[in-house]
């Protein structure tokens, strides 16, 4: 790698569904870890990895949450993987309105992966570390950063955004206006 | 707020339709826990002796254990418990895999089942939702199959679902209760059927609470690890393909012949390649690194999954090879039938047949050959069609209804229960005592933590104390590095031994962990996860009462006494307390008598083997004693005047 290009560390977590044994443990360790406080409940239902399990047809699946998408696909895809069928869906971390996997099932917020970066960091997210068989495993990658990328956005630029998206640019602007003017009195 | 129980139980009353959420007290989980011990207490108190096992009023409970849900590896087992045809005794049964835990997020310790329905129906769970539906059209599916089907109709991927299948249906004393690969046998399947609940479908979206989560969380991730990487715990006959200990050592056919050098190297080449060629995979329990259970892809099968001895039960009743166990056991698993009892009804009939107590008028249309018939009787037993109706009654009962000499043919049972088939030379003063005193009806249910044979030299003895963490006692260190020849051993040690195997056992069905890497794996190997020495701080940390190793040994023993009191009200006796007579070649009856006296004044028991007021009392039973002397089981003990 050239030592004078900025790098960027790609984080993923590498799935090998012939060693998945159906166990579960990453649910309930991920449920645990974002738990509020920290571990003081267990519910698989709010983790925000599944391992969609369907013991007839040997399939076991684990998937991670990502984006929430308001509108479910408009048909799928079935593949068929050394002689057994499996679902888009099995291999789909959105949470989306055709199933419960990735909703807070209290609040039918959505869930979402952070692979539980917190201060101090982690060694390796919380369900790798409880993964048994190696299903899961962690890799950090370096690799450099392509100039043209746009540089990585705030949490304050991503969550003015939705809320411009929300309620529109002009009313989001009056508002800053008015709590800015409160704000200095 | 209630830790690691949801403080709820679920009371389903069949004949009516009615269900109830009801709360319950927090003390009796210290007292109690939950599992098999909550279970018990409620049979205690609201299952009167004189109920007949299909009277309406035989609850069948399942009941999660006190850690399910809670982040502790492994415990996941849950427990079925209800009162046996076959036995009379209190039936206690467990199955894996992943019910429990659901339960207790559905919000439920316990499902509370009396009464029986009209027809089939099956119980729907789904947080508060709780319905009992109409299953007229799962009538005849199989287990795995009702699962599927139930999920679909459901439209839920994420309900478990425990099942009877055609056998539970035909109430058929082995029927099993089946939760995907997982199985719960012993005289449960014949009462979920008797109740006609096909099935319960469950799922549950709620947290579980723990008093000190960090704490116990960090000790969980550790124990996780170690789990995951130690051979001394999980089934290591899932990859062990040297299979040479059971077939040289236990007996085939109706228990009856050892082939000594039965194994060889070629046949453990073409074995190993038929479980190769169909395995799909190795799978877990809910929480636990371990994968214990091979999943079978069999042509012409539904994929089924199978572990530990249930390799090889259909196979050496039959006097064939592993391929026919392949065969069979994905056919058996669909129709729910225990796969350790069932092979030995079937080749006790044979046994019958060949002995002319039986007929060939009394087995029409059965194929000549081996194979043909175990399926040929499998169906008939299952379906109660001509001699398979006497038969699904099991070995016992079965002998006793065909008469003219069968019931010297019904040689390997105790308390009418099918054991093991393991016919040894010497006497095993532990094993005679667990064998006749047991109450959970095999043998496996009751050994293992206690090593089953001395090792050859005291350096080896020594190697094996020093690293053993699992000991609730200095002494058993001691008396296992002065063991040195199999039945040389003091009747002291017997006792502590035979308490001690069966308190990890009581302490596991209660708190839903798995005997794989508790109670039953320490005799091989002795480096299991959980034993007296570190439960007390997981149950205190997850449950918020202070545990100790003095409470939580008094809290086995106390289960373990209410269990056996249960059993004394509906009639147990020393007299029902023989292992089967062949099990040993040499027998000394004045010396095995004497034994078990001493093991009844060990425990505290009279010479009938009932649990005297004194001991009740110490293990805060009295409300045993008085129920007991009210009945006349007990006599009253005349007060002293002081």
């Amino acid at each position: 790698m050239n030592a004078g290009l900025p790098t960027k560390v790609i984080k993923e977590i590498r799935v090998d569904i012939d060693k998945c044994t159906g166990c579960r443990a990453c649910e309930m360790a991920c449920s645990a870890f974002h738990a509020i406080p920290r571990y003081s409940s267990i519910n698989p239902s709010k983790a925000r990895i599944r391992v969609v399990a369907d013991e007839l047809n040997d399939e076991y699946v684990p998937i991670r949450a990502g984006d929430y998408t308001p509108s479910e696909c408009n048909g799928r895809h079935i593949y068929t993987i050394a002689g057994k069928q499996y679902s888009e869906c099995s291999f789909c971390g959105a949470s989306c309105p055709s199933r419960d996997y990735f909703i807070e099932p209290d609040s039918g917020l959505p869930l979402k992966c952070d692979m539980c970066e917190t201060v101090p960091p982690l060694e390796e997210p919380m369900c790798v570390q409880v993964c048994g068989t190696d299903a899961l495993t962690y890799v950090e990658r370096q690799v450099e950063r392509d100039p043209k990328e746009p540089p990585a956005r705030g949490e304050v630029e991503i969550g003015l955004e939705s809320l411009i998206k929300k309620y529109g640019a002009q009313a989001v602007l009056q508002k800053m206006a008015q709590l800015a003017k409160g704000l200095k009195s | 707020m209630r830790y690691t129980e949801t403080g709820y139980d679920l009371e389903i009353y069949l004949s009516r339709g009615s269900i109830e959420k009801v709360a319950t007290d927090p003390k009796l989980a210290e007292y109690y826990l939950g599992g098999q011990g909550a279970a018990a207490k409620l049979l205690w108190e609201r299952v009167p002796p004189e109920t007949d096992p299909f009277s309406p009023d035989n609850l069948l409970i399942f009941s999660t254990g006190l850690l399910h849900g809670t982040p502790v590896p492994s415990a996941n087992r849950t427990c079925v418990n209800c009162f046996s045809p076959q036995t009379n005794l209190m039936s206690h049964s467990l199955f894996g895999g992943f019910f429990g835990p659901e339960l207790k997020h559905a919000g439920y310790d316990k499902i509370i089942i009396r009464g029986k329905a009209p027809d089939l129906v099956y119980l729907y769970i789904n947080n508060d939702q709780v319905e009992i539906r109409d299953a007229t059209h799962l009538r005849g599916a199989g287990t795995t199959e009702t699962g599927d089907l139930l999920k679909k109709e459901l439209k839920d991927q994420k309900v478990q679902v425990a099942a009877i299948g055609l056998a539970g249906e035909n109430r058929v004393w082995m029927a099993s209760i089946d939760h995907n690969h997982a199985s719960a046998a012993r005289g449960v399947g014949v009462i979920m059927g008797d109740k006609r609940l096909k099935a319960i479908a469950v799922r549950g979206t709620k947290d579980v609470n723990l008093a000190k989560p960090a704490e116990l969380f960090d000790i969980c991730l550790k124990m996780n690890k170690k789990i995951a990487e130690s051979s001394g715990c999980g089934d290591w006959m899932a990859v062990d393909e040297d299979d040479s200990f059971h077939h040289n050592h236990f007996s085939w056919g109706n228990a009856r012949k050892r082939i000594k050098n039965y194994w060889s190297k070629e046949l453990q080449e073409r074995w190993t390649k038929w479980k190769y060629d169909h395995m799909d995979r190795q799978t877990g329990c809910y929480n636990c690194p371990k994968k214990c259970r091979n999943v079978i892809n069999w042509p012409g099968r539904k994929r089924f999954g199978y572990k530990c001895f249930g390799k090889d039960t259909y196979h050496m009743a039959a006097f064939l090879e592993l391929d026919f166990t392949y065969e069979i056991l994905g056919v058996a698993q669909e129709y729910g039938v225990d796969s350790y009892a069932m092979p030995q009804v079937i080749a006790f009939a044979l046994e019958l047949l060949e002995a002319g107590i039986l007929k060939d008028s009394d087995f029409p249309g059965m194929p000549p050959d081996s194979r043909g018939r175990f399926f040929y009787l499998l169906e008939k037993i299952v379906r109660r069609e001509g001699i398979g109706d006497i038969l699904a009654d099991g070995v016992s009962r079965a002998a006793v209804r065909i008469g003219n000499g069968a019931e010297k043919y019904d040689h390997n049972t105790v308390k009418k229960f099918e054991q093991l088939p393991i016919k040894l030379g010497k006497l095993n003063p532990a094993f005679f005592l667990m064998i006749a005193t047991g109450e959970k009806m095999s043998i496996t249910q009751i050994e293992g933590s206690f090593p089953q044979d001395p090792l050859p030299t005291r350096e080896q003895r020594e190697e094996f104390v020093n690293k053993w963490a699992a000991v609730p006692d200095e002494k058993f260190k001691q008396y296992f590095l002065n063991w040195e020849k199999r039945n040389d051993i003091t009747d002291q040690a017997t006792c502590d031994i035979v308490e001690w195997n069966e308190a990890m056992h009581y302490l596991d069905d209660s708190t839903g962990i798995c005997g794989f890497v508790s109670s039953f794996r320490g005799q091989f190997g002795g480096d299991i996860a959980y034993h007296m020495n570190n439960l007390p701080e997981i149950l205190s940390l997850a449950t918020g009462f202070e545990m100790t190793k003095d409470k939580l040994w008094k809290t086995a023993q106390r289960i373990r006494t209410l269990v056996r009191a249960i059993n004394n009200r509906r009639g147990l006796r020393r007299k029902h307390e023989r292992p089967p007579e062949d099990h040993w070649a040499i027998r000394d009856e004045k010396y095995e008598q004497g034994l078990l006296s001493k093991y009844y004044e060990f425990k505290g028991w009279n010479m009938d083997g009932i649990p005297t007021r004194e001991k009740l009392e110490s293990l805060d039973l009295g409300y045993v004693a008085d129920d007991l002397e009210q009945r006349g089981i007990l006599k009253v003990e005349e007060k002293v005047p002081a």
